[in-house]
């Protein structure tokens, strides 16, 4: 996995970045919950940027190949409890960028608003800053030979626009492009529990992303079922508890569909119990390996046997 | 004095042309176009003076002219001033009252009539303005499409940006709901589908056709050889070329074969516009020649016309419900939304842009639960997340029912309702308990069908009987679906209203919908739809009789021929001669139980196929039998009108290269259908009518649709009959001028900014909730002028289209009029699809069931393929070894058993034919069925080293039958589809 959750409090980088510049700076929020793979976003930049040049900011993307702004999907467990979700990713804006270091003099520079852009004369055959991106966010454009990215529309901004393409045409909202200081962004951040892609790289991206768990975490779920008055039913209101080296870790209850979900887990191989119970029924166990995200299935109740016959049935 | 004002007018009348000319360059242009002398007169020859046009230089004299190239001629000074009138003081209504009637009389070369009449009505359109000049020096356009307008940002003659736009402040206020103690307003912003943003990269398509094209072996005078079509090259021809082959076959199609020879055969939904839709234009053009219809059959809404219209009416509708307040009412009461088929997502309604998606947050924000029935995890399952109830295709009509079993058994129904707004309700719970036939409709006995455990329907049907909830057929939430296209569709739709009526269809919070339609708008406010025909004249097969006609001064035309092919049957009508339809009729029940045949007596069988619009290898069912069509010898002509050189294109012998809506002018309000589709501009957040600017010039030679029909139609003299002496522009003010747009802002300014914002209505007048008047016994009062008057059994306004007034748990219409058929029984059966999981040897032979949805990246097929931008979204096509595939969505079981891995090229084939596709594994469809869509414009048959044949394009509608649905309808069933699967390389390498 390259993608991982990020400590609330910002790198010692960010924290340098940000005392450096008290500025305004341009920053993109991503909300993976809501993010549905319409794709407006990348059509909306092949088309301000296909066929376009725009000066001292961006040379034509070519028609085909580039994914400036890219979305990856990754779909979790397995019908009928099965989700996907969407990350787009483009060019993070790094405070502290790899590309502009191994660009050298003037060849990738960093806005005051904190836009990084490619200078596209200079970056003229330098397509060892392909390399230089640990994101995979800077294209080779073979004809024109050079290294490009998403550059935030910043030709746009410098026109008076409020926010970039991407964001003006989410129909979700799940792109937020905010220009702010630092301090402000830290607080967003912090509020929001956003996180940024490879925090460990320092690279201080300006992109940041909220409920990328959807994206890089995990989740068991399951269906409980049990019989009443002959026939199975969901089981509705059955408590789970979900514990890890005998720790409680979380606990649930089903819903009408008697279906269960706990989510945001790592990945990690780690070992976990579920403990289901239910009012009229015997407990169940059930042990969980998490190494990707997991189907339980139909989880079967048997009825606790009474001793009793004239006892009420279960709720559902 | 009239007659000194008459003289004088023409007097200044070269005065203005030259001093319009001198301002304005593009009007010298034109008017440079014709040297020639034109005169005006009385008929008399009282007055007269006559105007000599030379290299854009003006002169008259007064006088008559011996032998002028144009005569103007009016009958009496008082028509004369009818048309002599300046601009704004002229009457439309008199103008075409005056021409009708043969008070004026325009005689000459048509070509030079018609110039000279638009020459004259272009003086008026000088001095406007079009487009906002916007700081980084381009000027900005605006445009409407299919999913939704745009901003067309322009420099020194090339498109640079579309984007969607961004109401301002002074545009009109958007409306407030007010639910569970939170207000919604929506976004200020047009929104828009994705498709709509690729309309650039489509513009500069390296697939555009530039230039007329002649198919290289095709010779009018000699050897045809329509066997080569699809397969021979073209040749570039000249316009003049090209014109003289198309009217040359027109006219002898006419003379050796008679009427009915032409057809003209169009897909729907191209491009949008009043002007230049196939509705206006193609229609006029083709009432003036006469044309043998190919007659469409409603395949959005098949289940719903031929079954469920018979339970409940609305066939004017083509029995799918309104949906008038349901937005409001699903906010503020509704706990649950069972989506049935439906993704708006994917598919936002029909040019519903992204405008629902706001809203189905806002009722995720208020608890409303979500619950999706569809064999995939659609889009809209994804994003908003809620229940999966995956159900294999065909089989939702025993879903339906256990539900309803248990209902019945459990008391979860309605009783009230059913005892005083349905009829036959007895007989449906004798069917459900199976007291009649043996069987009782148990969760379990559906649970063998549709493969969705009993316990989750008993799960549903609890949920459902004890909440308030919106059932979602369809993308719309009213009706359509995936599932009314299939064998079983007519019982599908059928349940969908027999489950409404047993949870009190039209009480709070019990209605169709799923928040994609029935927002407050202000309805009464008029621009007309596409379907009321534009231009056209046509008054039977478009509605425009119901506004447009009256607002709309313009000459009626209409069609000599009545002959008919119904659109599925076409190639049956080509290669065998003959075929059988049923029209698609919603004017009452019945109209759709009279067949109608082809050939009909009197006319000629086809000969000449005049293709309009996109390519539909990809949406038409079993869509190999068309290209077996296309090369059938008794075709002597085939013509296409096309923009892209793609699919069925390159099946024609002369290619006619039309431009897109960005290189012409149109105007258009946005998801405004009207007639069948009544107030769809519900599905929106706020009602924008836009003029569709001529972005840029016609790229290459390509013309405008208008000006090619145009351009035939001189050459048979009815250049002025189909133009009515104007020009597209003209047309376009003229459908300005029939809306209630002047009302509000006045063309100069409408022209420049583009676009009007109708205000919502306001809280006080909003529309009654849909159906709430039948729940509640009172006259109908929602905005809909349908059903017919004629079609009320008691009083008018009261009670519904069914012959008992109210719901029909047994259908009346079907009992009386089609009552032994056994594939649409009176009371609505579950009969498993005749091409489907009981198919035995075919099942066995072709184990994968197949849908085709509609796609969310390409409207129809024209978004797709083209070279556009689209092909690069990773959900649309895989590009393997430089070629772009489509996609076909398979189950990791399913995929691993074949030994396919993801984006592996795979051959999906049975015995209608073979399509090859990159695969894309998940388990977001369910096990034994696969998902692929039915837009690709491609067409590319290529042979593996076996010789075996498939379509590279992606047409996976060459897999689908093209059986009717049941029988004794027209309705198609392309979603009941037995397929298999293999990995094309594997078969390369063999």
């Amino acid at each position: 996995m390259w993608l991982v959750m990020v400590d609330t409090t910002l790198s010692e980088a960010e924290n340098e970045m940000t005392t450096r510049h008290g500025a305004k700076g341009w920053n993109l929020i991503v909300d993976v919950a809501k993010c549905e793979n319409c794709n407006n976003c990348t059509l909306a930049v092949r088309d301000e940027y296909i066929e376009n040049d725009f000066p001292g900011y961006s040379a034509a993307q070519p028609k085909h190949g580039h994914h400036w702004i890219k979305i990856s999907r990754r779909v979790r467990g397995d019908g009928p409890m099965v989700d996907a979700a969407y990350l787009p990713t483009s060019c993070n804006h790094c405070d502290n960028a790899p590309c502009i270091k191994a660009g050298g003099e003037g060849v990738v520079r960093k806005r005051q608003d904190g836009i990084v852009i490619i200078d596209p004369e200079r970056a003229k055959g330098r397509r060892d800053l392909v390399e230089a991106c640990p994101y995979g966010a800077i294209w080779w454009n073979e004809e024109r030979q050079l290294p490009q990215i998403w550059t935030f529309d910043a030709h746009l901004l410098d026109q008076g626009w409020t926010e970039p393409r991407c964001v003006q045409v989410c129909p979700t909202r799940a792109m937020r492009a905010l220009n702010i200081d630092g301090e402000a962004m830290k607080l967003i951040a912090d509020a929001e529990k956003l996180s940024v892609l490879l925090p460990e790289l320092q690279t201080a991206p300006r992109v940041y992303y909220k409920n990328l768990y959807r994206f890089d975490q995990d989740f068991v779920g399951g269906t409980v079922i049990g019989e009443v008055s002959g026939v199975v039913e969901c089981l509705h209101g059955a408590q789970i508890v979900l514990s890890k080296g005998g720790k409680e870790q979380a606990r649930t209850t089903s819903d009408l569909f008697g279906e269960f979900k706990f989510d945001g887990l790592s990945p990690d191989g780690a070992k976990y119990a579920l403990q289901i119970s239910k009012d009229g029924f015997d407990g169940q166990s059930r042990d969980v390996t998490l190494s990707k995200s997991t189907y339980l299935g139909r989880l079967q109740l048997e009825p606790t046997k009474r001793a009793n016959p004239g006892q009420r049935q279960p709720d559902l | 004095m009239k007659r000194f004002l008459l003289k004088t007018v023409l007097a200044i009348l070269p005065r203005v042309l030259t001093k319009t000319a001198r301002k304005n360059s593009s009007f010298l242009e034109f008017m440079r176009r014709h040297n020639c002398v034109v005169q005006i007169k009385l008929k008399d020859d009282s007055i007269g003076r006559y105007f000599t046009f030379n290299h854009g230089v003006v002169r008259s004299v007064a006088g008559i002219h011996p032998n002028p190239d144009v005569a103007m001629v009016f009958k009496d000074l008082p028509t004369a001033f009818v048309f002599l009138k300046p601009p704004p003081m002229q009457k439309p209504l008199d103008i075409v009252h005056a021409a009708k009637n043969f008070k004026v009389v325009v005689a000459g070369p048509d070509d030079l009539a018609v110039w000279f009449m638009q020459l004259l009505n272009r003086i008026q359109m000088t001095s406007l303005t079009f487009g906002t000049a916007m700081p980084d020096g381009t000027t900005r356009f605006t445009t409407t499409t299919n999913g939704g307008p745009l901003f067309v940002w322009v420099k020194g003659g090339r498109i640079i940006r579309t984007t969607p736009i961004d109401f301002e402040d002074t545009d009109a206020p958007s409306w407030t709901i007010l639910a569970r103690g939170k207000a919604f307003s929506p976004r200020r912003q047009a929104t828009v589908a994705p498709h709509a943003l690729s309309l650039k990269s489509l513009v500069y398509s390296e697939k555009r056709v530039l230039y007329p094209m002649k198919r290289v072996d095709f010779d009018p005078a000699g050897e045809r050889n329509p066997q080569n079509r699809g397969v021979s090259g073209y040749v570039r021809i000249s316009w003049d070329e090209a014109l003289d082959i198309v009217v040359g076959e027109i006219k002898r199609m006419k003379r050796e074969h008679g009427p009915g020879a032409i057809t003209l055969y169009h897909s729907s939904h191209h491009q949008w516009g009043n002007v230049g839709y196939y509705l206006s234009a193609m229609q006029r053009f083709g009432n003036l020649i006469g044309y043998t219809r190919v007659h469409l059959n409603p395949d959005s809404w098949e289940g719903w016309y031929w079954g469920a219209q018979h339970h409940f009416g609305n066939s004017m509708r083509i029995g799918v419900a309104a949906s008038y307040g349901t937005v409001e009412d699903c906010l503020k009461e509704c706990e649950m939304i069972v989506f049935w088929s439906g993704d708006p997502q994917s598919v936002p309604g029909a040019y519903g842009g992204a405008e629902g998606t706001e809203r189905r947050f806002w009722a995720r924000e208020l608890g409303i639960e979500f619950v999706h029935i569809t064999p995939n995890y659609t889009a809209t399952a994804q994003v908003y997340g809620g229940k999966w109830l995956p159900i294999r295709p065909g089989t939702d009509p025993a879903l339906a029912i256990a539900v309803m079993y248990v209902w019945a058994v459990e008391g979860l129904y309605d009783m009230d309702y059913v005892s005083k707004r349905t009829t036959g309700f007895d007989e449906w719970q004798d069917y459900l308990l199976g007291t009649s036939d043996g069987v009782p409709k148990t969760p379990e006995w559906q649970e063998v069908e549709t493969g969705i455990p009993a316990a989750d329907v008993r799960a549903l049907a609890r949920a459902w009987g004890n909440k308030k909830t919106y059932l979602a057929p369809g993308s719309g939430g009213t009706g359509f679906g995936g599932a009314c296209r299939n064998a079983t569709g007519g019982q599908w739709a059928r349940c969908m209203i027999l489950m409404m009526a047993m949870q009190g269809w039209g009480k709070p919070g019990v209605n169709f919908g799923n928040l994609q339609i029935g927002t407050p708008l202000d309805f009464a406010f008029y621009f007309p739809g596409y379907a009321e025909g534009g231009m056209s004249g046509e008054l039977q097969f478009s509605a425009c009789a119901v506004n447009n006609y009256q607002r709309m001064p313009h000459v009626l035309t209409m069609n000599p021929v009545k002959q008919m092919v119904p659109r599925q049957r076409l190639p049956e009508a080509i290669i065998n001669g003959r075929a059988t339809g049923y029209a698609w009729d919603g004017s009452s029940l019945e109209a759709q139980f009279a067949p109608f045949e082809y050939p009909m007596p009197g006319y000629s069988p086809i000969h000449m196929m005049y293709r309009y619009g996109g390519s539909s290898f990809g949406t038409v069912a079993n869509s190999g039998r068309f290209a077996e069509m296309y090369r059938h010898s008794s075709l002597e002509c085939v013509v296409n009108q096309s923009i892209w050189f793609e699919g069925e294109a390159k099946f024609a012998d002369v290619i006619l290269p039309a431009c897109t809506a960005l290189e012409r002018w149109d105007i258009g309000e946005w998801s405004n259908c009207a007639g069948y589709v009544h107030h769809l501009q519900g599905q929106l957040n706020h009602r924008v009518a836009v003029m569709q600017h001529k972005c840029i010039e016609p790229l290459g030679e390509s013309k405008s649709d208008y000006q090619i029909f145009l351009d035939i139609l001189t050459r048979l003299g009815l250049g002025a009959l189909f133009s009515e002496g104007g020009s597209e522009l003209d047309w376009c003010k003229r459908v300005f001028d029939s809306s209630d747009l002047p009302e509000r802002i006045g063309w100069a300014e409408f022209v420049k900014k583009g676009y009007y914002v109708v205000p919502a209505e306001p809280e006080k007048t909003r529309d009654p909730v849909n159906f709430r008047w039948y729940a509640e016994d009172r006259r109908k009062d929602v905005p809909e002028p349908m059903p017919l008057p004629s079609q009320y059994a008691e009083e008018f306004g009261k009670g519904l289209q069914t012959p008992s007034g109210k719901i029909e748990f047994v259908s009346e219409t079907l009992k009386r009029c089609d009552p032994d058929n056994p594939e649409r029984p009176a009371l609505n059966r579950y009969i498993p699809a005749w091409e489907g999981l009981h198919s035995g040897e075919l099942m066995k032979k072709y184990p994968l069931q197949m849908i085709s949805p509609h796609s969310r990246f390409s409207f129809h097929t024209y978004n797709d393929g083209k070279d556009s931008v689209t092909n690069d979204i990773e959900d649309h096509r895989i590009a393997v070894d430089g070629h772009y595939y489509w996609l076909v969505r398979i189950n990791p079981e399913d995929a691993g058993r074949r030994g396919i891995h993801q984006h592996d090229l795979v051959r999906l084939f049975n015995d209608r034919g073979a399509v090859l596709c990159a695969a894309d594994i998940s388990p977001m469809v369910v096990a034994g069925v696969v998902v692929s869509f039915q837009a690709s414009a491609e067409y590319d048959l290529v042979k593996d080293s076996q010789g075996r044949v498939a379509d590279r394009g992606g047409c996976v509608n060459g897999l689908t039958p093209d059986r009717r649905q049941m029988q004794g309808t027209e309705g198609s069933a392309p979603n009941s589809c037995l397929i298999e699967i293999d990995r094309w390389n594997a078969m390369v390498e063999a």
